[in-house]
C-alpha cells in the first residue's frame, strides 16, 4: 500500500531501526552516580576540558526517572548496593550501565568484605571502563564505543530476538567465576 | 603552588610554638580551665607523638599531686613537656620532677599480651617490602592506684559513693596517655551507665561511641566493647571498658540511658558480633543481613574474596608470595 511494499523486504525497518540508533545514540541523559574519586573524572568529562556537551552529554540528571545512562563512578560498597539497584530499577527502559573504573568494574583493590567486586553483581553493565581512576579522556573512548553499540540496537522484534539470543548465550556460558587464563 | 608547598611545615611548627605555652597560662587559675586544655591535648595528639608518650607512660599518674579544684589532667602534664624547650616554666616543673621521682617506683607495669612479627601474619619469606621486620608488642596498660590526681578522683570517688558493691563494678582502673579507663564487669554496665548520666556530680550525659575491639591472645576476654563518655557539664570525657568472652559475647546495652548508643551497638554487634541484651533492634546495620560471619575480628579472613572476572584471583595477603 505504501513505501514499504515497493521497497525489498527488511529495508524499511532496518532504516528505522538506524535512525532509532542515532536519535538513542545522541540523546543520552546520565544519571549522576558519582561513588568514589572516579567520580572527580566524571565531573571533568562534563566540564568544559572534555565537554561533554559535544555530544550532548553535558545535563547529569539528578533524578533517575530523567536518566537513561548510569555510569557507576567508583566503589560500590556493600551497604550501597541496594541503593544502586533501586536506582537503576527507577530508572525508565531503554537504560544503558557504564562501570568507569577498576573498583566499578571488578572491586578493584578493595579485595574486602565491603566491596562488591564488580557492580555486575547487582545490574548489568553495558560497559566496562578500566583504570584507576580513569582519564577523562578513556570515559569518552568508552562513551563513544557504548554510542556505538546504542546506535546498532535492534529495535521492534528484533530486538526482543536479540535478548533472547544474548539470554541463551549466558545460559551456556559458563559462569565468569569458572571462567580460567582469560584474563591477559 | 610549588613554594607553597614546602612553606607549609614550618608556618605549622610555629603555630604550635606560639600555643604551647597556653596551659601555663591557664594553670595559674585553676577555676575555669575546662575549654583550652582539651583544645591543646587534641593539637598535641596530631602533631607530636613523641609528646604525648612522654606525658602519657610517665606523667600520667603525677598528677595526684596537683589535684586542685576543677584542674584538668592535661593542663598538669604540658609544662613538663615543654620543660626542654621553654625555660619559663620554673616552679611547676621542679615540683613535677619531684613527683616524677616518685613515680618511678610505683608505674604500673603493663600487660604484655601478644608480640606480632611481620606484616598479615607472613612467616619465613626474605621480605624485602620493608615490613617484614615489624615488631608489634600488643599490651594492655597496668592499673592505675588512686589518687589519680584531679577530676579523675572526683568522678571515681563519686562512683565508690553511689554503688554499694564498688570493686565489683569497677574491676580496674587505667590511666593511659592522660586518659582515664574504668573496666566495668558487664553484669553491672547499664546500672553504672545511668548514675554517670543522672548523678549530679557526673552527668555525663553523652554518650559519643560505641565501639569494639578483638583481642584473640586475651583468653577468656577476647571481645572488648568499649564506650567513650563526655559530660558536657564538666567538659570531662571517660572511657568504658567491658570485656567478654568469644564464647559468650553478651553485654547489657546502654541504649535505655544512651538512646544514641542504639547504632552505634548495632555497627559494633555488626563488626565483632557482640550481642547487647536489651537493644531494641540488634540487627546488621553497614553489612548484608545473611552477611556471614564478623568482619572486624582478628580472625576474619585478610581479603581474598573471589572476583568474578574472567577468572582473576587475588590471593589474601598472607598467601600472596614468598619472596
Amino acid at each position: 500500500m505504501g513505501l514499504e511494499e515497493k521497497l525489498p523486504s527488511g529495508v524499511l525497518l532496518t532504516t528505522v531501526e538506524n535512525l532509532f540508533g542515532y536519535m538513542r545514540s545522541a540523546a543520552f541523559w546520565p544519571a549522576t552516580f558519582g561513588l568514589a574519586c572516579c567520580a572527580i573524572e566524571m565531573m571533568t568529562y562534563g566540564a568544559p576540558r572534555y565537554d561533554s556537551g559535544r555530544w550532548g552529554q553535558e545535563v547529569f540528571r539528578a533524578s533517575p526517572r530523567q536518566a537513561d545512562l548510569m555510569i557507576v563512578a567508583g566503589r560500590v560498597s556493600q551497604k550501597m548496593a541496594p541503593v544502586l539497584r533501586q536506582i537503576y530499577d527507577q530508572m525508565p527502559n531503554p537504560k544503558w550501565v557504564l562501570a568507569m573504573g577498576v573498583c566499578a568494574s571488578t572491586g578493584g583493590m578493595f579485595n574486602n568484605y565491603a566491596i562488591v567486586q564488580g557492580v555486575d553483581h547487582v545490574v548489568p553493565v553495558d560497559m566496562y571502563l578500566p583504570g584507576c581512576p580513569p582519564r577523562p579522556e578513556m570515559l569518552v573512548d568508552a562513551m563513544f564505543k557504548l554510542r556505538d553499540k546504542v546506535r546498532h540496537t535492534p529495535i521492534g522484534i528484533d530486538a526482543i530476538e536479540a535478548a533472547q539470543q544474548a539470554e541463551q548465550r549466558q545460559l551456556e556460558a559458563p559462569a565468569l567465576i569458572e571462567q580460567k587464563g582469560l584474563l591477559r | 603552588m610549588t613554594d607553597s608547598t614546602p612553606r607549609k611545615p614550618p608556618r605549622k611548627r610555629t603555630r604550635k610554638q606560639a600555643k604551647r605555652p597556653e596551659p601555663e597560662n591557664v594553670r595559674s587559675e585553676p577555676e575555669d580551665v575546662s575549654p583550652e586544655p582539651v583544645e591543646e591535648r587534641d593539637e598535641g595528639a596530631s602533631t607530636s607523638s613523641a609528646d604525648i608518650h612522654q606525658e602519657s607512660d610517665e606523667k600520667a599518674p603525677i598528677k595526684g599531686a596537683v589535684p586542685e579544684g576543677e584542674s584538668e589532667p592535661d593542663a598538669e602534664t604540658k609544662p613538663e613537656s615543654i620543660t626542654e624547650e621553654a625555660p619559663a616554666v620554673s616552679s611547676e616543673a621542679t615540683a613535677a620532677e619531684e613527683d616524677e621521682a616518685q613515680l618511678a617506683a610505683a608505674e604500673p607495669t603493663a600487660e604484655v599480651l601478644q608480640v606480632r612479627k611481620g606484616m598479615f601474619g607472613v612467616k619465613g619469606s626474605g621480605d624485602t617490602s620493608g615490613y617484614g621486620g615489624l615488631t608489634r608488642v600488643v599490651e594492655f596498660p597496668g592499673a592505675a592506684i588512686p589518687p589519680f590526681g584531679g577530676w579523675w578522683d572526683q568522678v571515681y570517688e563519686r562512683i565508690g559513693a553511689l554503688i554499694h558493691n564498688f570493686s565489683d563494678v569497677i574491676i580496674k582502673v587505667v590511666i593511659y596517655r592522660g586518659e582515664i579507663t574504668f573496666h566495668v564487669a558487664r553484669q553491672h554496665l547499664a546500672e553504672l551507665v545511668r548514675y554517670l548520666r543522672d548523678d549530679a556530680h557526673l552527668r555525663f550525659e553523652f554518650c559519643s561511641s560505641v565501639s569494639g575491639v578483638h583481642y584473640p591472645a586475651d583468653k577468656d576476654h577476647e571481645l572488648h566493647g568499649v564506650y567513650h563518655l563526655q559530660s558536657m557539664t564538666y567538659n570531662r570525657r571517660i572511657r568504658l571498658e567491658v570485656s567478654v568472652p568469644d564464647s559468650d559475647p553478651h553485654i547489657p546495652s546502654v541504649v535505655a540511658t544512651y538512646p544514641t548508643a542504639d547504632w552505634h551497638e548495632r555497627e559494633t554487634y555488626d563488626m565483632f558480633g557482640i550481642i547487647f541484651d536489651g537493644h531494641p533492634a540488634l540487627t546488621r546495620i553497614l553489612m548484608p543481613d545473611d552477611w556471614p560471619g564478623y568482619p572486624q575480628r582478628k580472625d576474619y579472613p585478610l581479603g581474598g574474596i573471589p572476583v568474578e572476572y574472567k577468572g582473576a584471583t587475588i590471593p589474601p595477603p598472607d598467601q600472596r608470595r614468598s619472596y
